[in-house]
């Protein structure tokens, strides 16, 4: 098979910023090629001048031979460009065949367009009933509903943008399934992701980006993600270790913790009972929205419940606000970094008061140290390595994974009894990642209890003793995490929520 | 084209130059204002910002920028704690009147009897009764989520029959030969807001609004609750996240301008009005908040503010008597002010970039 679609010095810049910088490589036919590389590393820009969303300053493209020069993403689909979007465009209240005749420029009568729904569907192992609501559908059915569309226009490539990022291992497989039934046919993937294990499983070819820049191509099957890995990020990796002590006596406890949640669309907590111990790491995976956020409220003080189903060290604490809690030394640090662990306009001094106000004494009588906070807040920046001129900017003028590090250090600088996080290393490049890790071991193997709520598989397996997985509100049982298959995870995590593989 | 792109920080220059900016435009639509109603635009500028500070007749007119500032200011400082954490009291208009009424209400109850502590008890009345107006948004905000900028400004109306039916009923001067109004304060000595220095116009409420401004200050800037305050207002979910009680919160800022609301209408009719009339809402409750906003909620902008607030009501009187302009001119010129600052304080948080052509992001 030829070559598909080949990108010559692609270079695009925007202000301040160079997002491509002369990238050039080949897709073949009936290939998947993956894109890898950290986030800013240019990736989606470079995808979104594929797609015709963005317009490249310099370089050229061909597809089979043709100049291809896409100035909007009607004329991508006409040459037979297709994507799916790391987010969902999909209206809740209308049902499959409505929402996919939204997107068609000619739809055809419902009634011909769900028969072809039906039949492209079955072809790829997609069931999919056209008449159901979107609204009922989960997160991987959703997804099957944007690859149909896709589908239906006939593509030569199809470009996907971290599509497991939503799927439980379960699911993940039903999609490569898809995806290699695809190939077989012909069709080009370019599949965007930094998951190396995944890539290695699925992937043909690999183009490696940093800072804009191709930094190199790889077979991935013939290269261990570790060195995939330091090709990202450009720097040896080191790993997180641990000392691996004896666990200590139990520190928090939820018994039969149900909370409706605040929010309308948000998921409320079914009776989730769990304890960690002095030392330990406890691992809580699970698909995005499936409670993380309710818990990580629960145990923050931001949502009250009776005094009993939270418990510290022997202490009542469900009652308690934010304040009394961190005072008792239960520490959080939410998954939104911007508004909800850290206020956007104030700057890093002000936003180390924001928690550390109790443990850090950085208050009398209700009268501010300022003086202090300011060395607080230096203190951060300094042993998490934060890139910032100073602790004078604002939280919204850092970088997210620079922020992501502020917000962590500010919390294991104070020194937790139980420290609980939520997504600890989303968004955040490899380096900065390890090096979070490796902070909160540390600190359980001081003696603190951990809770890491995390939708990365791989980050939890390399952390954990223990590891759960949250399912529509619901606690799986907790198991030691040494040992576990990725078919327990994804069945813990509620398996693959009621999709299975059409037999062709 | 014309883009705008968010800065990465607020611009502290812009902070301290959109106030200035907005005054300079305020005058050049204002000037076009008047010339359409066939004025000279320079000369009724002139009268406005010029003539009340600096002309022959200034001696008569400076101690009325103290007179019409203070409460301008008392009022500003404390809807600006609310405005900081998005609690919007439009309200304070009817607090004014409803602290006048109370404050009022206790001179003329023990009329005529003469105590040092007299002054003091109506200062505390007109608070009491000026937080009280305001509680009722607060608690209803609180036990049932209504929405206090309604709540609040319908209490205005409310207050102002209330007023009405004082000042020909309960309060009504009874050797007033059955004119509406109640005793003048004036001539009653241990209840007047005298001048403290006589012709400088400095009386008590001048004092109080010096201590708002330097208490609100220390309270934004030194204290815990300041901080909760600011950080509500910025970032609501991190605040429940750092702790602050919501209802807390609601209760201590619409209490907080409530009370401040409440004095500076007892200053004013203790002092300068002297009586509890029909015609005794001015308008203050409405003007402070466009005083808090060209104050850029800060406690010495709102300072600063509340001057040229003042300046503009004088010196829109003087332009009225001296060149003819009708007085709802005036007002669509003050308005204007607010209307300009809300306009160009987007170049704070974003600057203003041209482009040659529409790009698709």
């Amino acid at each position: 098979m030829g070559t598909l679609l080949s990108l010559r010095g692609l270079t695009k810049a925007y202000p301040g910023v160079i997002a491509n910088s002369d990238v050039s490589f080949d897709i073949q036919e009936g290939e998947v090629h993956a894109l890898l590389g950290e986030n800013g590393a240019g990736k989606s820009t470079l995808v979104k001048m594929i797609y015709g969303l963005v317009k490249p300053d310099s370089g050229q493209m061909t597809l089979r031979g043709q100049p291809y020069a896409p100035a909007e993403p009607r004329m991508a689909r006409a040459s037979g460009v297709a994507m799916v979007f790391q987010h969902f465009s999909l209206f809740e209240a209308l049902n499959v065949a409505e929402n996919i005749a939204l997107g068609m420029e000619n739809p055809p009568k419902m009634r011909d367009l769900a028969a072809r729904i039906k039949d492209v569907s079955e072809t790829y192992g997609l069931p999919l009933d056209p008449y159901r609501t979107v609204g009922d559908l989960s997160a991987g059915e959703r997804q099957r509903v944007e690859i149909i569309r896709c589908l239906l226009q006939d593509p030569r490539l199809l470009i996907m943008d971290e599509p497991t990022s939503v799927l439980t291992p379960q699911e993940v497989d039903i999609l490569f399934q898809t995806l290699r039934k695809l190939t077989a046919e012909g069709v080009a993937i370019l599949y965007i992701s930094h998951k190396l294990e995944e890539i290695r499983t699925l992937c043909d070819t690999a183009t490696i980006l940093r800072l804009g820049k191709k930094v190199g191509t790889c077979i991935p099957r013939e290269v261990s993600a570790r060195d995939m890995a330091e090709m990202m990020v450009g720097t040896t990796l080191h790993v997180p270790e641990r000392a691996g002590g004896d666990l200590g006596p139990v520190l928090l406890e939820l018994t039969d913790l149900s909370v409706k949640s605040p929010s309308e669309f948000g998921t409320s907590l079914k009776g989730i009972t769990l304890q960690v111990r002095s030392g330990e790491v406890l691992g809580l995976g699970g698909v995005a929205g499936n409670g993380q956020d309710e818990l990580l409220a629960a145990l923050s003080g931001e949502i009250l419940t009776t005094p009993n189903t939270v418990v510290m060290e022997g202490q009542p604490i469900g009652a308690l606000g934010p304040t009394a809690r961190r005072k008792l030394g239960l520490l959080t640090a939410p998954e939104e970094r911007l508004g909800h662990a850290a206020a956007p306009d104030m700057s890093l001094t002000e936003n180390a008061l924001l928690t550390g106000s109790v443990r850090q004494g950085l208050e009398s009588n209700g009268f501010l140290k300022w003086t202090k906070t300011r060395e607080f807040a230096e203190e951060i920046i300094a042993k998490f390595d934060v890139r910032t001129p100073g602790p004078g900017n604002a939280a919204r003028s850092l970088s997210g994974g620079n922020l992501q590090k502020f917000v962590i250090g500010r919390e294991v600088l104070q020194l937790p009894t139980v420290l609980v996080v939520n997504q600890p290393t989303w968004g955040v490049d490899a380096a900065a990642a390890t090096s979070i890790r490796q902070a909160l071991l540390d600190l359980a193997a001081g003696g603190t209890a951990v809770i890491v709520i995390s939708q990365d598989l791989d980050e939890l397996m390399e952390i954990s003793d223990h590891f759960g997985a949250l399912n529509e509100g619901r606690l799986s049982d907790i198991r030691p995490a040494r040992g576990l298959t990725v078919d327990e995870i994804g069945l813990m995590m509620g398996g693959a929520h009621g999709m299975e593989v059409a037999h062709v | 084209m014309i883009r705008l792109e968010k800065r990465p920080q607020p611009s502290q220059l812009w902070t301290y130059l959109t106030p200035v900016l907005a005054v300079l435009l305020t005058m050049i639509a204002g000037g076009a204002l008047f010339a359409f109603l066939g004025k000279d635009p320079f000369e009724a500028i002139r009268t406005i910002f010029w003539d009340p500070l600096f002309s022959e007749f200034a001696f008569y007119y400076r101690p009325q920028l103290l007179v019409k500032g203070a409460p301008l200011v008392l009022i500003a400082i404390g809807l600006s704690l609310g405005f900081r954490a998005g609690i919007w009291n439009i309200g304070a208009e009817g607090q004014y009147i409803v602290g006048a009424i109370c404050g009022a209400g206790v001179a003329l109850a023990l009329y005529p009897m003469e105590a040092f502590w007299l002054f003091p008890a109506m200062v505390i009345a007109g608070a009491l009764g000026g937080m009280l107006w305001a509680m009722i948004p607060a608690l209803l905000k609180v036990k049932f989520g209504t929405n206090e900028i309604l709540v609040s400004l319908m209490l205005v109306y409310v207050a102002e029959n209330l007023l009405a039916s004082m000042a020909v009923g309960l309060l009504k001067n009874p050797e007033g030969f059955g004119f509406p109004g109640s005793r003048n304060l004036q001539q009653y000595p241990s209840a007047h807001n005298a001048e403290l220095i006589t012709g400088s116009g400095m009386h008590w409420g001048v004092v109080a609004a010096l201590i708002a401004v330097i208490f609100a200050y220390v309270l934004l800037n030194r204290h815990m609750l300041g901080f909760h305050i600011r950080l509500t207002g910025e970032a609501p979910r991190a605040a429940r996240f750092a702790g602050v009680r919501p209802a807390r919160l609601i209760l201590f800022c619409l209490g907080t301008s409530g009370a401040l609301a409440g004095m500076a209408g007892l200053f004013e009719v203790s002092g300068p009005s002297g009586q509890i009339g029909i015609d005794f809402g001015s308008g203050y409750g409405f003007t402070a908040i466009i005083v808090a906003f060209l104050g850029r909620l800060h406690p010495v902008g709102i300072l600063l503010a509340g001057g040229l607030m003042a300046l503009t009501y004088i010196g829109g009187e003087i332009a009225q008597s001296n060149l003819g302009l009708p007085s709802s001119a005036i007002q669509l010129f003050q308005g204007m002010l607010l209307f300009f600052l809300l306009a160009v304080d987007v170049l704070t948080n974003f600057r203003i970039r041209l482009t040659n052509k529409a790009e698709v992001a």
